[in-house]
């Protein structure tokens, strides 16, 4: 059998217009934060990128009070018709320069670009062209006449999805009047601080959006102003616990989106080559970077050998490098410390007994890069089974019936998503309704669509993203 | 008249349908406004919590798994019973809150009113709060509320009825399931309710009714892994500040409630049942 070579065929990182200094983003302008700056780099070459001020204490409150004296004299009280106006306006912007932020993320995260152009970025714009729609369309939300804002939003938003996570957070915020001040991640702070330079171009008024650059303590500090009126969060349910914790007995309103331990449930009637493409986007979307991947593959154990065997062959296909490279399907993990946390969690699936392979793909010599690997002969009472990976790491578990399936993909305190592959319509809506999950994919995974509410049960987290369910998470009902 | 001894009633915990007393042996007297004695009532213990949470999770699958339809006609049967209850009612809201028989008399009114009006929504939530998603792609995305699961009610201490009807009905419409701690000192009205319950096709487990502190039982409800959200109503400020850290551990819905009782007469919005639901979405392609 000939092989065909793909010829590199790399991104220009040029497109990305790299600074080599970065600084926050308050009350209109960029400022020298009083933090100190982080370096950030490149996962795929571990190479520094630009250096980042961060922000202090001090400085988050003079963004909160920027984003209050916002809200009180402009924002608030503009109508929801001019709101709308400027959000179209960054929806706009966003994909005019769409090639630039698509660059940047991969450098910056390490995704493959063929994500950050096809994904991220066209969706960051579309969250907020749905959500400008909204602005002026408030009281046919189904909450009430006139729904009132919640003032100041404090946000944070984790590493994965950098630019769409900030689209997430910020679209519903301001559609519904609220002003925002956003923490990125440590190690992505880039494409928010592009943003930042958007809402510039938009002539968004100051204090309307503030971007505060800094690490845990920054998103601690925010969390625990007074003078924030709600905070959303996306990140580990550890943090959100935290977060929940903190925040108990205040009037601070809270919206998690946490972690996850999607169930992935394949039947013997399932057509078996679009469920392989189905699990391989499952779980190595992103390199798996995603609170809602599908990381237990639950199979039918009639066709559980066949099956393992089409997605070791799929998988040896996928190739993994340059996150640049158009070709890539596997790009960097994002940082050393999240590779550590992947090997460790890998590793003690083996120790516990499960049956390891990996994909035969070359890793590049610098960066930080994890072959994609399949764990079968999982139990439900592994680590690799509970724990979030995060990682391109699948666990295969089997089942006979229906309802061990069931039992099996719901026995989590977890609650994000679920993917069904069966070609029996009855089966599809008699399993979705039993999926204790906020999304749940039928012959489909990974679809994201601002028109559609994404969110969790349980403990991964409360509130809901997008579709008329997510504006109740900025609106005082 | 003859002058005939009445049977006096013993006040139990209502527990998977049954009224065992409270597995602690504890019980506490329970006065009228006035301080005149009325009963014992069970001081319900931390082991009943978990035992009233283990009802709740078991009934869960067949309560939130019936129809909507059948879930509004055992709810609309529920205000059947109330209402052939009203006198009983009457005289026991009369002697814990110590107002006129009149004004009893209306609050049993507006309870059985309110249970109504919950129960018909049983089958409307769903349109009212779903949806069919326009997604840009090839697929049927479709969101539809569903039942957060179990509901820890710490029900309010001084509207002993209305109050009571007012925190329960939205959480049994949703398709949760109930652990309730009713008002501590003016327990009598509750553990009626529960009796109406237990006779009204509600399946046992789906409401438990629990007589004690709030403050005491509240903070095991709130960190209970199996309970999925929390109604502090009926805590005290202090207390609520712990059943919240508490809820923080497994990530449940705390309600907003305000710091003092409402006018429980004030006509409800949705916002309890929004609370108890789950969007979940799903996605299906289209294709030939």
């Amino acid at each position: 059998m000939s092989v065909w070579e793909y010829a590199p065929a790399p991104e220009s990182r040029d497109l990305a217009n790299l600074q080599p200094a970065y600084r926050p983003f308050i009350d209109g302008a960029f400022v020298d934060g009083g933090g100190d700056p982080l370096t950030s780099i490149n996962p795929a070459t571990e190479e520094p990128l630009a250096e980042v001020g961060t922000a202090s204490a001090s400085d988050v409150d003079i963004a909160v009070r920027a984003a209050r004296a916002a809200f009180d004299t402009v924002w608030g009280p503009m109508p929801g018709a001019e709101r709308a106006k400027y959000l179209f306006r960054i929806a706009r912007l966003i994909q005019e320069r769409s090639r630039e932020l698509a660059v940047l993320e991969t450098l910056d995260n390490g995704k493959p670009i063929k994500e950050s152009r096809d994904s991220d970025v066209p969706t960051a714009a579309a969250h907020f062209f749905y959500h400008a729609g909204w602005a002026d369309k408030l009281d046919y939300a189904g909450y009430g006449p006139d729904p009132k804002p919640l003032g100041v939003a404090g946000q944070i938003i984790p590493w994965n999805f950098p630019l769409l996570m900030l689209a997430w957070k910020i679209a519903p915020a301001l559609a519904t009047g609220n002003t925002v001040v956003l923490k990125p991640a440590e190690t992505t702070p880039l494409s928010a601080l592009v943003f930042a330079e958007i809402c510039q171009q938009a002539e968004l008024p100051a204090g309307v959006v503030n971007i505060v650059p800094g690490a845990g303590d920054i998103g601690s500090t925010l969390v625990r102003h007074p003078g924030v009126d709600k905070i959303a969060f996306t990140g580990s349910t550890a943090v959100g616990k935290e977060i929940q914790h903190a925040l108990a007995g205040t009037a601070t309103r809270l919206t998690l989106e946490l972690g996850g331990k999607a169930a992935n449930v394949v039947f013997d009637d399932a057509p078996l080559d679009q469920a392989v493409e189905g699990i391989v986007n499952g779980i190595f979307f992103n390199q798996g970077h995603v609170c809602c991947a599908g990381s237990r593959l639950l199979v039918q154990e009639s066709i559980a050998e066949e099956l393992l065997g089409k997605l070791r062959a799929r998988m040896s296909t996928l190739r993994l490098g340059d996150p640049l490279d158009k070709n890539t399907d596997i790009g960097a993990i994002n940082s050393a410390e999240q590779l550590a946390k992947i090997r460790e969690l890998t590793a003690s699936g083996e120790a516990d007994g499960a049956e390891r392979w990996t994909s035969p793909c070359e890793l590049p010599e610098r960066g930080f890069f994890f072959a994609p690997t399949v764990l079968s002969g999982v139990e439900q009472s592994m680590r690799v089974a509970r724990e979030e990976i995060f990682g391109p790491v699948l666990s295969v578990l089997t089942f006979r019936t229906p309802d061990e399936a069931v039992t099996k993909a719901n026995n989590t305190p977890y609650g994000l998503s679920a993917g069904l592959w069966t070609e029996k319509g009855s089966r599809i809506l008699w399993l979705a309704d039993r999926m204790r999950a906020g999304v749940v994919w039928a012959n489909t995974f990974n679809r994201f669509d601002p028109a559609a509410p994404f969110g969790g049960y349980q403990e991964s987290g409360f509130g809901r993203e997008g579709g008329r369910t997510g504006l109740e998470a900025y609106l005082d009902v | 008249m003859s002058d005939r001894v009445s049977v006096a009633k013993t006040y139990k915990l209502y527990i998977g349908g049954k009224f065992p007393r409270s597995e602690s042996g504890r019980t506490y007297p329970v006065t009228d406004a006035s301080g005149a004695f009325l009963a014992n009532a069970s001081h319900a213990s931390r082991k009943d919590v978990r035992d009233a949470v283990s009802a709740a999770r078991k009934a869960f699958g067949g309560w939130s798994g019936a129809t909507a339809y059948n879930r509004g006609q055992v709810l609309y049967r529920v205000a059947e019973m109330l209402e052939g209850r009203r006198a009983q009612f009457a005289a026991e809201v009369s002697a814990c809150e110590g107002i006129s028989a009149a004004d009893a008399s209306s609050v049993v009114d507006a309870s059985i009113d309110r249970w109504v009006w919950y129960a018909g929504w049983t089958d409307k939530v769903a349109s009212v709060l779903g949806a069919a998603n326009p997604v840009a792609g090839p697929y049927f995305s479709f969101t539809v509320p569903e039942p957060t699961g179990l509901v820890g009610v710490l029900a309010p201490q001084s509207s002993s009825l209305l109050g009571l009807v007012s925190v329960l009905a939205p959480v049994l419409a949703t398709g949760c399931t109930a652990v309730v701690v009713s008002s501590a000192d003016r327990p009598l009205p509750a553990i009626t309710l529960s009796e109406v319950l237990a006779t009204s096709d509600v399946p046992g487990g789906v409401a438990n009714v629990l007589t004690g502190r709030a403050d005491e039982l509240g903070p095991w409800l709130a960190s209970h892994a199996d309970v999925n959200a929390i109604d502090p109503t009926g805590a005290s400020a202090e207390s609520r500040v712990d059943i919240a850290r508490a809820a923080s551990g497994t990530v449940k819905r705390v309600l907003r409630v305000p710091d003092a009782e409402p006018d429980w007469t004030q006509r409800p919005d949705i916002s309890r049942l929004r609370r108890y639901l789950e969007a979940k979405t799903v996605w299906h392609p289209k294709g030939a």
